[in-house]
């Protein structure tokens, strides 16, 4: 015979197509029988045939050796492309495809045996080298994953399947290839398929090809091809694929690539294992009403323990699946909840290894209690029914991951339907597309977040009433949680704008304020601490500062109040702590804030005139206030200031500037301070016609600070005018110490709130920086005292 | 070997306790500082509303953790000791075996270090 060089691929194929012929073992084969078949599945003429069997030397031998089978095939690939049969043209052809057989599907090697319809150009006949790339490069068209194991075959026949759009199923993908063969050899008669050669080491290719797999195992993938008989998919399938192999790859790939959807229909159940069926979601939900008639119900965790308990699963895995099931952690389960729960159950009976988290199909997200809900699901999932295929790679290792298998997923789906056999105990299977009446994950979830809470609705009006922007409610609510007098009190820091009310104290405060001073606020929590009384209370500290304070206007009218206050406050010496200004700046503010006042008049038009008449009285009241006297000082800015800005700004900031540095000065005197501006607050309240809440909180220590109102007639006018600006305050007049104190902190904290709005005034205004700088330090230098 | 440890500060949990009313959910720390003067750890305790007690060892070798981390931290095991006891498969005193909790409780840690 002539020598005949053959490239691996036809190797391999010839091999195994000799194999598959060589049914009795015999190193040679019989050139009637399956040879004959053999060739005759080439879709040659008998002519043909013959003169091929002539040619290799068959006839001469009466059988068909190995190297006569081999020239024979190569020859029959000859004349399938077209090409006059010639001996020498055997070793001369290099791209000779390799010759196509139509089989049946009965045998395997017909299956490989496609013709590998794909037009693409690489073709097995190419040198080796060559053709194992392009036979990469085929399957990497087709799909990725090409060669592995076996290159050659494997690669045909992934080659191949990518191209076909496998059908909907995998395993229509196998039968197609067997099928397809013909289908194939048809198709392709012009085009040199991917024969597959190496059929027979196909086989044992597509066994080690299920590695490419990964997922399938070869027994599947052979047999399950033989089973699956999809034909149409043979039909979608324009490239054969010849090898399980190829199918499996492609499918693999294919699914992934192509219909998913169509897999899934055809794998319906496997492709998302966790997807409940209707039957199942039937079930559960009948379930669900033996325990809880109510379907919109909960149902309480004892129950669902007693219930679930009846399933003999171990407690730890009870356990598992309620965490998994409860998603709104409130220790009852939702329909949604119960039928995941449910469907873990069943599950886990069946063998399947609980998820690490809730697979997405059961998730309770999903309110629909209706059948169809499970259909249109699958389709959506199979998008992640690799999800939850993966999710659920703990699966028992009997269950091959999903994700790979399609025909797999064919017989997890067969598992499913044991489930629901298995299911006993009325774990029947019910569908359960995805649970429903989803328990609100959102709200089961979140765990209640105290944040704020408003004691007082007041506080929370006047806020609203203060701020005209501001969205502190949020700080207030924490901040409510104080006593309204402690309300009232941060209102009256609010209006002096804290920059952020810190703690509880300050919350409130910075409600009022709404700006955000982030440092003033830290200040005022400072503050807060070493106020003691509230701080414990509020908690609420933790979160930064208060929203931004209400429009610097707010702010600005209420500093301008403030100055009003403060002005009139401030007569006296600065307050100990205030080291600087003090005397220099009580009588600035005094002109100014006459004049100030006009405007908040404008603004407030209460009887801030009539405070701010009284200005000047309370100048001299100064020394019961050191930090009055920092916010007369910073009153004098701020008229001034005011003067340039809209008063309102200006004298909220100043009078938040005033207050913080009232607050900062020593604790004592701060307190002191505070009492002072919440008798004067108070005082204020009274002449205005609303007492603000935070007036109403300088109410409550006039209790105590009744002795130092007088003092502070001109505090309390400023603070009442800020006040005024805040709104409502629950007014809690004669309230303990306690609430006085915390209002007292609040006010600190709006001190400091304000004094960062003097800052910003300066800016705007760049009138009296020089004074306000020196404030400023001043405030800071005694801010930490305060905080202390 | 840490065992030891937190049941002497549980002493010191029960001490502070029933002392102070108001000290029942306080998140202070057990002993800020040294236990054993060789041992450089902090333990930090925590009680809930239930007597539940959360202990914390920190090494003090770890740049000390802030006041408010620890809070945080028991702020988090709280929450999620409350969603073990959701569990209606739970039963209080057992050795807790959920996932989600120890998951929880090794993010912590890790964050912590």
């Amino acid at each position: 015979m002539e020598s005949l060089t053959l490239s691996d691929v036809e190797q391999k194929y010839y091999s195994e197509l000799f194999l598959s012929c060589d049914v009795d073992n015999a190193k040679k084969v019989a050139s009637n029988g399956k040879v004959l078949d053999l060739f005759r599945a080439a879709q040659l003429s008998n002519e043909v045939v013959h003169q091929i069997t002539e040619l290799c030397g068959a006839t001469r031998l009466g059988h068909f050796g190995r190297s006569q089978f081999y020239i024979a095939l190569k020859l029959i690939a000859l004349a399938q492309s077209g090409l006059p049969l010639r001996v020498e043209s055997l070793n001369t052809v290099r791209d000779l495809p390799l010759p196509r057989f139509v089989m049946g599907k009965n045998e395997q090697e017909m299956r490989h045996m496609f013709a590998d319809p794909e037009n693409q150009g690489p073709y097995l006949p190419r040198p080796p080298g060559r053709v194992q790339a392009k036979k990469v490069s085929a399957h990497e068209t087709i799909q990725p994953c090409v060669p592995t194991v076996d290159p050659q075959p494997d690669t045909t026949s992934p080659v191949v399947s990518p191209h076909q759009s496998p059908p909907t199923s995998p395993h229509a993908w196998r039968k197609h290839k067997r099928q397809a063969s013909g289908g194939n050899v048809d198709r392709q008669p012009s085009v040199p398929g991917v024969v597959w050669p190496p059929f027979r080491e196909a086989q044992p290719g597509p066994v080690t090809g299920d590695g490419m797999w990964s997922a399938h195992s070869p027994p599947p993938v052979q047999e399950s091809w033989v089973s699956f008989t999809d034909t149409p998919p043979s039909s979608t399938l324009p490239m054969h694929l010849p090898s399980a192999q190829p199918e499996s790859t492609t499918v693999r790939t294919v699914p992934s690539a192509m219909t998913t959807n169509e897999i899934q229909r055809q794998i319906s159940g496997y492709d998302d294992p966790w997807k409940i069926t209707d039957e199942q979601r039937q079930y559960y939900i009948n379930q669900f009403k033996t325990i809880q008639t109510d379907l919109t119900g909960l149902i309480p965790g004892s129950a669902a323990k007693e219930f679930f308990t009846k399933s003999k699963l171990p407690i730890l895995e009870l356990s598992h699946i309620w965490e998994l099931s409860d998603f709104d952690k409130d220790g009852a389960l939702t329909l949604d909840e119960f039928c995941a729960a449910f469907h873990l159950v069943v599950a886990r009976k069946n063998g399947y290894d609980l998820p690490e988290k809730l697979p997405e199909s059961l998730m309770p997200k999903l309110i629909d209690l209706d059948d169809s809900a499970g259909v249109p699901e699958p389709a959506p999932e199979v998008g992640f029914s690799a999800s939850p295929v993966e999710v659920t790679p703990n699966k028992s290792p009997s269950m091959p991951s999903l994700n790979q298998n399609w025909p797999e997923l064919n017989q997890s789906n067969e598992q499913w339907e044991t489930f629901s056999e298995r299911s006993s105990s009325s774990q029947t299977l019910t569908q359960f597309d995805s649970n429903i009446a989803p328990a609100d994950p959102d709200t089961a979830i979140v765990h209640p977040v105290p944040i704020r809470m408003t004691p007082s609705k007041i506080h929370m009006q006047e806020m609203e009433l203060k701020r005209t922007g501001s969205d502190h409610t949020h700080p207030t609510s924490p901040l409510m949680a104080k006593p309204p007098e402690l309300s009232d009190e941060t209102k009256l820091a609010a209006t002096i704008t804290f920059p952020g009310t810190t703690v509880g104290d300050g919350y409130s405060s910075s409600d009022s304020f709404t700006s955000d001073q982030e440092p003033i606020s830290s200040a005022v929590n400072r503050q807060r601490s070493h106020s003691g009384t509230s701080p414990e209370g509020l908690k609420v500290v933790a979160p930064p500062p208060p929203p931004p304070r209400p429009n610097a206007s707010h702010s600005r009218s209420s500093s301008l109040d403030m100055n009003r206050n403060f002005a009139a406050v401030p007569a006296g010496p600065q307050q100990p702590g205030v080291v600087a200004f003090p005397p220099a700046v009580p009588p600035r503010p005094l002109p100014t804030q006459t004049s100030v006042p006009h405007g908040h008049r404008s603004v407030e038009g209460d009887g801030l005139s009539a405070h701010t008449s009284t200005s000047p009285h309370q100048m001299p009241e100064q020394p019961n206030f050191a930090d009055f006297s920092q916010f007369q000082a910073f009153a004098v800015d701020q008229p001034a200031d005011d003067g340039e800005k809209p008063s309102d700004s200006g004298q909220a900031e100043r009078c938040a500037e005033s207050t913080g540095t009232m607050r900062t000065a020593k604790n004592d005197v701060q307190a002191e301070e505070r009492n002072a501006t919440t008798v004067n607050s108070a005082k204020v309240s009274t002449p205005l016609a609303p007492p603000p809440k935070p007036v109403r909180r300088r109410l409550k220590s006039d209790d105590e600070l009744r002795p130092d109102v007088e003092d502070l007639p001109q505090k309390s006018n400023i603070i009442a005018t800020v006040l005024a600006t805040q709104p409502s305050i629950p007014r809690s007049i004669g309230k303990d110490k306690k609430a006085i104190q915390a209002s007292i902190r609040r006010n600190k904290e709006t001190n400091t709130v304000l004094a960062r709005l003097n800052s910003e005034l300066q800016q705007q205004l760049k009138d009296l920086l020089e004074e306000r700088i020196s404030l400023e330090v001043q405030l800071e230098q005694l801010r930490p005292f305060s905080h202390l | 070997m840490f065992h030891y440890t937190v049941h002497t500060s549980l002493d010191v949990v029960e001490e502070k306790i029933s002392g102070v009313g108001k000290a029942l959910a306080d998140q202070r720390e057990l002993y800020l500082g040294l236990l054993y003067p060789t041992e450089d750890y902090k333990v930090y305790g925590y009680v809930t509303n239930s007597k539940v007690k959360f202990v914390i060892v920190v090494d003090s070798s770890n740049t000390s953790l802030r006041d408010n981390e620890i809070r945080s931290m028991f702020r988090k095991l709280h929450n999620s000791f409350t969603d073990v006891m959701c569990n209606p498969f739970y039963n209080p005193g057992d050795p807790i075996q959920s996932k989600a909790f120890d998951s929880i409780v090794s993010t912590m840690m890790v964050q912590a270090c």
